[in-house]
């Protein structure tokens, strides 16, 4: 009974929490009401601000393929939506990866209109 | 009677006489704790290391490793009821933070000698899967150790 308690309970959140990329980019467009520019994406994944590293330092400059984490070497399963169906799934995560790495990389939390347009740019890459 | 006790409990303590660590399966640890680097035996480092380590995640070795707090609470808990002995610190009396500083991390790998760390095969002495093939599954028995030529100077 308990078990089966759990086992709903999970279907039941994971069924509320399923997002496809274009749900999240549905959600960063409307939070920066405005729509996304996928080129200024691209432009913004590859540059450094201000910091020793890019988002391309680790998701590598073509996110379709795997990265390496610039100081542990771990390997990093690619980016990019086409490539790895994972991506841009749970809120949860992408929410706590956009906070971490852009505090890493940016020296702050990135913009809902950045994040819309770097999503923008992945989901051009095939 | 008693002095073999103690020896015997100290054996069973120290890490430095094992090679091999059971890493306990649980769902939070391996998802947040395994995503930068593998995730390192809570056996290696003491209680007291573990629970400074995790309240400092935010700036946790120049990366940004934040958590909600309730995974971070249930992480430490965990750690800490599987974490070794040591109760060793910096010599400001701090914590330590890194498994590669604690000493008998130090005499295991007395015999490495400081520019192989530098490797690009290695790079940091915490990449314990560059030399240890079967680190992920806390395997550390000599058998599978494979030290890497590439980038030497
Ligand atoms: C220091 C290395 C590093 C840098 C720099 C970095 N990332 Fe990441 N990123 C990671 C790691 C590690 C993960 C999680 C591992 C995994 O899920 O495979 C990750 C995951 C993500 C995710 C999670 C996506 C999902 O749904 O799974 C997003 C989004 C992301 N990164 C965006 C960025 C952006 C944007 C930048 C630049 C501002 C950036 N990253 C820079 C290492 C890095
Ligand atoms: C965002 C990436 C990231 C995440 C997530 C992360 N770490 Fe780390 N961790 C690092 C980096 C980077 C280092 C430094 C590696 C080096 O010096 O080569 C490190 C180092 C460590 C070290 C010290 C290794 C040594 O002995 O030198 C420990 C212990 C550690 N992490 C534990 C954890 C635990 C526990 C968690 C889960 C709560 C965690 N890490 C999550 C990036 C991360
Ligand atoms: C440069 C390669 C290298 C790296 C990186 C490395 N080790 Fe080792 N390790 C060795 C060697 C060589 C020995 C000595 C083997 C011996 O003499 O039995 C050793 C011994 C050990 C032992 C004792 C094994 C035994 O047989 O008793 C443990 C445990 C261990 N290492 C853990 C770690 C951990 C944990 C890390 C990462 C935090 C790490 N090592 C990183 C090379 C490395």
């Amino acid at each position: 009974m308990r078990h089966s308690l759990c086992i709903l309970a999970i279907l039941v959140s994971a069924g509320a929490m399923a997002q496809t990329p274009r749900d999240f980019l549905t959600r960063f467009e409307k939070e920066a009401a405005a729509p996304a520019v996928a080129e200024r994406g691209g432009r913004f994944f590859d540059a450094t601000h201000g910091n020793d590293w890019s988002c391309s330092t680790c998701h590598t400059t073509r996110p379709t393929q795997p990265g390496r984490h610039a100081k542990t070497d771990k390997t990093i399963a690619p980016l990019a939506p086409a490539a790895n169906a994972e991506r841009f799934t749970s809120p949860a995560k992408v929410d706590k990866w956009f906070r971490r790495n852009c505090n890493d990389v940016v020296g702050r939390e990135c913009s809902a209109q950045e994040k819309a347009d770097l999503l923008a740019w992945l989901l051009t890459l095939k | 009677m008693k002095t073999w006790l103690a020896l015997l409990l100290i054996a069973l303590a120290l890490p430095a006489w094992a090679d091999r660590f059971s890493v306990p399966k649980h769902a939070a640890f391996d998802e947040e704790c395994a995503s930068c680097h593998l995730a390192y035996p809570p056996q290696l480092l003491d209680a007291v290391s573990w629970r400074a380590l995790m309240e400092n995640l935010p700036r946790h070795f120049g990366v940004d490793a934040s958590l909600d707090d309730n995974r971070r609470l249930a992480i430490t808990d965990f750690l800490t009821r599987h974490a070794g002995r040591g109760g060793s610190t910096t010599s400001s009396g701090k914590p330590l933070l890194r498994i590669t500083e604690t000493p008998w991390f130090r005499r295991e790998h007395d015999e490495i000698a400081a520019p192989t760390w530098q490797r690009t095969a290695i790079k940091s002495p915490a990449n314990c899967a560059a030399c240890h093939t079967q680190a992920a599954s806390g395997d550390f028995r000599e058998r599978n150790i494979h030290i890497p030529k590439r980038g030497t100077p």
